[in-house]
């Protein structure tokens, strides 16, 4: 059995991504003892994976004020349960963490959302920014044929950064019409910072060819993806490829909040002004409260951060900043909210969960998430629903209805090493 | 740029560069991950630990997941192909 360690908290950051970085530095600053827990190899969350050891990067600045600060770094370890209040078990790769707080802040971030397509579960038909993570983490594109489809500003900053490293990108391909994209373009008027980014992308991204109103209908490939065929303005044009990079926006992470008994709406973890959930003591930061972007995850994190430390009222002028940033992320909703025929892109026998290998037709015979799940084994392989989750979600409406722990896989050992403190104290106290 | 390192997949050694993940050195091996329930041969997708498609055995140690776990020296990586 593997031993476990234990450690204690004034403030507990679960996530180590922009929001979770903001919030830890914040935190450590007022003076408090901080522990950034993050199931990756390295901090940076998605967005600023790999970067660690690269100049003049914004990373790079909170990176080095997060240890002036002096918070504890566990990086490879990921949270899969609360055995009593103020305690949470992660697994590492040397064994168990239990690790206790006073304040806890949640800033697990988002993942793609995946809609099935014939074809969807060939190899190197990647998440785009499934992809991009691939090839930060060594993957060489250089010389690959790359459609990039699905929805949302992540497939653009994705092409950029494909293309920079020598990916050849045919086409972009984004389910939203040129109508909604055109409101999207004038709300980042209203946004410096946004238009800055949105020149730059521009030039990266110069002789492209952009389609709106245009998605993936089918992967084809014997061994891997070899071609895709898109729709584009109610058309089928077959593209041949080297990898299909396919995501349609962003969905929460917000399993671990719901464990914890945070208030959810439509999946989004619920905040007061300081960023704190339903639950005392427990704060949310960043994607989890709303799909809204790295600046906005940094300020919520920042609030977060000083409000757990207890300096609430430093955090009262960057409101401002973070409702206007907020309105922003209203927009995106709006502008990437799918469309509808999108439900008819899995024919049936496609695979809707990819865990157990459940198809479109066997679904369709039921009439809500716990009877599919419970009849057909949908969402209960290892992923626990991440994946077909929210697919379900947009494909048949269904809600999922609970959430138990261990929220992620986890070793047998992991779950039997924890000994709740009253037990403890009997076996230290001895009896009688 | 860091040194490349050597890896095991499925018993042929292949360089990869230094940092690399396992599920990268899987795909450079042109190798699959997993196979699924079914039988069908599955690769990496959400590339961030989420997903659970690239699960390979690596150092004897069943259900990794590739993509999360960087590349050491002499590692010796098996898929389910």
């Amino acid at each position: 059995m593997s031993n476990i360690t234990r450690d204690q908290f004034d403030v507990l950051v679960v996530g180590g991504g922009p929001a979770g970085l903001a919030a830890a530095t914040c935190a450590a600053e007022c003076g408090r003892h901080v522990g950034v827990v993050d199931d990756n190899p390295a901090l940076g969350g998605q967005i600023w994976r790999g970067e660690v050891g690269k100049a003049a990067s914004e990373a790079v600045d909170w990176y080095a004020r997060l240890r002036a600060a002096g918070a504890n770094v566990l990086c490879g370890a990921r949270v899969f349960h609360q055995p009593e209040p103020e305690v949470l078990l992660a697994e590492a790769p040397d064994g168990p963490l239990e690790l206790k707080y006073k304040k806890l802040i949640l800033a697990t971030g988002a993942r793609e959302r995946f809609l099935p397509f014939p074809g969807w579960t060939l190899p190197n038909v990647m998440g785009a920014g499934g992809l991009q993570a691939l090839v930060k983490s060594g993957l060489p594109i250089a010389g690959k044929r790359v459609v990039v489809a699905g929805s949302g500003p992540l497939l653009l900053a994705v092409a950029a950064y494909l293309r920079q490293h020598g990916a050849e990108i045919p086409i972009i391909c984004e389910q939203a019409s040129w109508g909604s994209l055109v409101g999207f373009s004038l709300a980042l008027l209203r946004q410096p910072q946004k238009v800055r980014q949105g020149f730059a992308l521009r030039k990266q991204l110069a002789g492209i060819s952009f389609a709106a109103s245009s998605w993936p209908v089918s992967a084809r490939g014997e061994r891997a993806v070899e071609e895709v065929v898109i729709s584009q303005s109610g058309k089928n044009k077959t593209v041949p490829c080297d990898y299909l990079a396919c995501g349609f926006h962003l969905v929460p992470n917000s399993e671990l909040a719901a464990l914890l008994g945070c208030r959810l709406r439509d999946d989004l973890v619920q905040v007061d002004d300081y960023q704190q959930t339903s639950v005392a003591g427990i704060f949310c930061a960043g994607e989890p409260t709303g799909i809204g972007g790295l600046e906005l995850s940094l300020v919520e994190g920042r609030i977060a951060g000083l409000a757990a430390g207890g300096s609430a009222p430093a955090a009262k002028p960057l409101f401002a900043e973070r409702e206007k940033l907020r309105k922003f992320a209203r927009v995106l909703d709006r502008t990437f909210s799918l469309r509808a025929e999108l439900r008819g892109l899995p024919l049936p026998e496609t695979i809707v969960c990819r865990c157990e290998d459940v198809t479109c037709s066997r679904l369709a015979q039921h009439t809500s998430w716990r009877a599919a799940k419970l009849q057909t084994r949908c969402g209960m392989g290892p992923c626990q629903a991440r994946v077909c989750g929210p697919a379900t979600g947009f494909l048949f409406g269904w809600a999922q209805d609970s959430i138990r722990p261990p929220i992620f896989p986890t070793r047998f050992e992991n779950l039997i090493t924890f000994s709740p403190e009253a037990e403890r104290s009997e076996i230290t106290g001895g009896r009688g | 740029m860091p040194e490349p390192i050597t890896v095991t997949v499925n018993g042929t050694s292949l360089a990869v560069p230094g940092g690399a993940t396992v599920a990268v050195a899987i795909v450079l091996a042109g190798a699959a991950c997993r196979k699924s329930v079914t039988g069908e041969t599955r690769g990496p997708l959400c590339g961030m630990g989420i997903c659970y498609e690239c699960r390979a055995v690596i150092n004897g140690q069943l259900h990794c997941r590739s993509c999360q776990i960087i590349c050491q020296p002499g590692m010796e990586v098996r898929t389910d192909e």
